[in-house]
């Protein structure tokens, strides 16, 4: 019983998620391909990216598993890649109080870096927009994305065969979070942040599972908001 | 690749059932709480917090090249983010960043 106008806030979701496609065709693509290679079969590869829904962890799973990883090393090298989520989940979580379990429960499952990326964005950006309207938003942003991600998963695992290392696909993703980061660079304090997660995650890059990138993360926020804090405390 | 039908399977669930826990963390469980203001002002850097570090690495030493740093693709990475922080615009960064790197490959063959 939404009394607020479900479909403009979705529409413009669905805009604002179209680009993404691009970066869910290849990586899906790629994924199907890769996992198909190393052994999965297509229920398996489907099931994968459906249950999981996390490119970049699932990839880390299948390169463990090609190096014959222990199953604890494969889970947690895996979920570590995925723990950045904890800190989206966290920052998502006051604009969508009041809505019911399982809406929030479905945010949950649709929340990966675009979706995250794009619904913070608009979030801060409209104060006016009642949850009900963040959540048609969220929906209509996630839609684009994920249908490319599934079929073009399944895309690649049917077909199995490979893309000429010639495209640069595997260079796909880094440009379009790139492109969702650059528009954000809009103070000093997101300038310094991700100047400081970038020098950190390359200086730690030889740490195991990606815990290097959980600490220029950390690090990253830290200087962030400490320069806002430290920007906004002579105007008092 | 050593795995049997049913350790994949355990591996698919497991990964899911914990990547979900994550996500779910804070939207769920504690999603009622109400955050102190330094806990909400830590919280917004964290997109360009995770981000930049995570893209960074396969800039500098891509998978397509097998690790090998690549001038075409910082070249296309330097131009997204130069394309996105003057027009905000993500759509503008992703085309113009792309084309760029194509031109480049192709430059370069």
């Amino acid at each position: 019983m939404s009394t607020s106008t479900p479909r403009p806030p979705f529409w413009y979701g669905f805009r604002t998620g179209l680009p993404f496609v691009f970066a869910a065709l290849p990586f899906g693509m790629l994924f199907g391909i890769v996992a198909t290679e190393a052994g999965f079969d297509i229920f398996q590869v489907m099931s994968m990216t459906i249950i999981v829904i996390a490119g970049a962890a699932q990839f880390t799973a299948l390169a463990q598993m090609q190096d014959n990883a222990p199953i604890v090393i494969v889970l947690a090298a895996s979920l570590a890649v995925n723990m950045r989520m904890a800190m989206y989940s966290a920052s998502l979580a006051p604009y969508l109080k009041g809505a019911a379990l399982w809406k929030r429960a479905a945010i949950a499952y649709g929340l990966v870096d675009f979706t995250y990326a794009v619904g913070i964005t608009k979030f801060e950006e409209r104060t006016d927009w009642t949850v009900a309207d963040r959540l048609w938003f969220y929906l209509g942003c996630a839609i684009p994305g994920f249908i490319f991600w599934y079929s073009f998963t399944f895309l690649g695992a049917w077909f199995g065969q490979s893309i000429p290392p010639a495209f640069a696909l595997d260079f796909a993703p880094a440009i379009v979070f790139l492109s969702i980061v650059a528009p954000m660079l809009k103070s000093t304090a997101h300038v310094a942040a991700a100047l400081t997660s970038v020098v950190l995650a390359i200086a730690l890059a030889f740490m195991p599972f990606s815990s290097g990138l959980m600490i220029a993360a950390v690090v990253a926020m830290l200087v962030g908001a400490e320069i806002e804090r430290r920007q906004l405390e002579p105007a008092k | 690749m050593n795995f049997t039908d049913s350790e994949i399977w355990f591996i698919i669930i497991s990964l899911g059932i914990g990547t979900f826990v994550i996500r779910f963390s804070f939207l769920g469980a504690f999603g009622q709480i109400n955050l102190p203001p330094y806990a909400l002002r830590l919280l917004r850097y964290t997109p360009v917090a995770v981000m930049p570090g995570m893209v960074a690495p396969l800039i500098l030493w891509p998978a397509g090249t097998g690790g090998e740093t690549d001038a075409a693709r910082i070249v296309g990475a330097f131009v997204a983010i130069a394309l996105g922080v003057y027009f905000k615009n993500t759509l503008a960064a992703i085309f113009g960043g792309g084309i760029t790197l194509y031109l480049m490959l192709f430059l370069l063959g």
